[in-house]
């Protein structure tokens, strides 16, 4: 008999060497992809991946986050953390998408943006800022994937859309299951409780209303099928897509005010007067 | 204006420390210094220029001018979404930041005038789960920026966080988006909106509402960042130097416009706003 995973099987199925990263779904997923570097500001951050391609035929801009498959390749991706030149440049090609009206699609996979001395020298906290307000009203539609890991603040940088998918083995926290065991467990190896606790999982998150989709992947994981995934991926893009370019950008900007407006729970008492 | 600062000192008991007639020893350079020349300093040693926390009551009186200040939104409270429990349950940790602070959460907004100016106001209040932002510190931010698009009134935020609340999970990440998605909306309609960083002003309410500021002002020495320097340390295995991710360093950096001392931040308040949306320097 199937038994259902614990949120920290899922976190270990999210963080699997054979997991497909960003780069496998863009070769399965995209055709005539021309990569674009740099945020013309200071550098390229390799471990954001931006660039124009087709989907379904028709032209698109393309946002992800890319940890590398080889340690050469993950050293150079900086294991898919990025700085705030990531962000920038990120920003950059989405306001090219807005210019020509393209569809942006983004794709989230990181533990989170980097922490060092050179991200803050060079304001990581701003150039993730600049994105949130920016993304908010750009005049064109973002579907967002989070693909493996949804790192907080980082994967949320290249986040905000109109609709939010998430595949079924991957997770999205506000913070890391092993931060926030070691901040508030005060003990790092409670990150199996920490990750129950925190309700991050595809299907809890689906549940509270955060994400709006949440992409099946075959048994045993998008590793051991990636084909099937891709399958399933590829369809829900597609209805999504059709779905956004239909509407008109005033009607579509008003609804993502809405739908970010929204997010929050607390208890309102009826108003003394 | 201070003589009021100091009355509600004396008189409500709102500062956390020693009531009068001891002696403070300063955090950063310990000098002992007598708790009245410490109050009547704003809080601000005066041998080191330390500036210590200020409560969000604190300092609504010393930016707003006396007997202006009317408060909003005090009837919405933090609620338990996920069962969240750590070492203790989240809702008894609410409970007992609201005993120890007399807040609902770690935020007050409202509306008042410096020096005539009339603004919206956001603080936060560190004493509240490390100034946090969950559900609703997100609400009440937005809740002011709707209404100052509605009155066409300038927004004041004073930020003292840690950033998100962990205990409201990816909630209280997607309160980035929301906060940041209103500042966007009063940039669009020219609305001026000005951040004042204090002590400190990290990860997710600098890295959404806290920095996207027209203008942003810092108070001298705060700890300013997206990632803690304990983390850093951690991750690149060496020592961080000396004043990193202090203000004058965000100020090198070209991150904030300028640093004030807390004497002089109501008036550069009121330079700021009333160059950007007065305009006039006659007086009216």
């Amino acid at each position: 008999m199937e038994r259902k995973l614990t949120p920290w099987e899922r976190i270990l199925l999210a963080r699997h060497p054979n997991r497909p990263t960003f780069s496998d779904f863009l070769d399965a997923l995209f055709d005539n992809f021309i990569e674009l570097h740099g945020d013309r500001l200071y550098g390229d951050d390799p471990a954001i991946i931006t660039g124009l391609g087709t989907f379904n035929d028709e032209s698109v801009v393309v946002i992800g986050q890319e940890k590398g498959k080889s340690v050469q390749e993950k050293m150079k991706r900086n294991f898919g953390m990025p700085h705030p030149e990531g962000y920038r440049k990120a920003l950059r090609i989405m306001k090219m998408a807005e210019k020509f009206s393209l569809p942006v699609i983004s794709f989230i996979d990181t533990a989170g943006a980097y922490p060092g001395i050179g991200a803050e020298e060079r304001g990581q906290a701003w150039a993730i800022a600049q994105n949130l307000k920016e993304m908010s009203v750009l005049k064109t539609p973002i579907i967002v994937v989070v693909l493996s890991e949804g790192g907080s603040g980082g994967a949320l940088g290249i986040g905000v859309g109109d609709y939010i998918m998430i595949l079924e083995n991957a997770y999205y926290s506000v913070i890391s299951p092993e931060g926030c065991a070691s901040i508030l467990f005060r003990d790092s190896s409670k990150a199996p409780e920490a990750a129950e606790a925190l309700k991050i999982t595809a299907e809890d998150l689906y549940k509270l209303g955060l994400v709006d989709e949440i992409i099946p992947e075959p048994n045993g994981g998008a590793h051991q099928d990636f084909e099937g995934t891709i399958s399933n991926l590829k369809s829900a893009l597609k209805r999504v897509l059709k779905k956004l370019k239909e509407k008109d950008v005033k009607i579509l900007l008003e609804e993502r005010w809405l739908k970010l407006r929204n997010y929050g729970r607390f208890y309102e008492e009826a108003k003394e007067k | 204006m201070f003589r009021d600062f100091l009355k509600r000192n004396e008189n409500k008991d709102k500062f956390r420390d020693i009531p009068d007639g001891l002696w403070i020893k300063c955090p950063q350079c310990s000098q002992i210094i007598y708790s009245k020349d410490w109050n009547e300093n704003l809080k601000v040693c005066i041998k080191c220029g330390y500036h210590d926390q200020l409560t969000a009551y604190e300092r609504i009186d010393l930016l707003i001018d006396d007997s202006t200040f009317e408060e909003f939104d005090t009837h919405i409270s933090p609620i338990d979404i996920l069962g969240f429990i750590d070492t203790k349950p989240y809702t008894q940790r609410i409970k007992e930041a609201q005993e120890a602070t007399g807040l609902k959460d770690a935020i007050v907004v409202g509306k008042g005038e410096i020096n005539g100016i009339p603004v919206y106001i956001i603080v936060m209040d560190f004493r509240f789960i490390g100034g946090s932002m969950g559900s609703v510190v997100g609400e009440k931010v937005v809740r002011t920026v709707e209404r100052a698009l509605k009155d066409r009134i300038p927004v004041v935020s004073v930020i003292s966080s840690g950033g998100a609340r962990m205990q409201e999970g990816l909630f209280s990440l997607f309160q980035m988006a929301k906060t940041s998605a209103a500042i966007a909306r009063l940039s669009d309609a020219k609305i001026p909106y000005i951040n004042v960083l204090t002590h400190p002003s990290t990860a997710g309410v600098l890295a959404s509402f806290g920095s996207l500021g027209d203008v942003i002002i810092a108070e001298p020495g705060a700890l300013i960042g997206f990632t803690g320097p304990r983390v850093i340390e951690q991750t690149i295995k060496q020592k961080l130097p000396e004043g990193f991710q202090r203000s004058e360093f965000l100020l090198e950096h070209g991150m904030v416009d300028l640093v004030v001392e807390r004497k002089k931040l109501k008036n550069t308040l009121f330079l700021i706003l009333n160059h950007l949306w007065r305009k006039s320097w006659k007086e009216s």
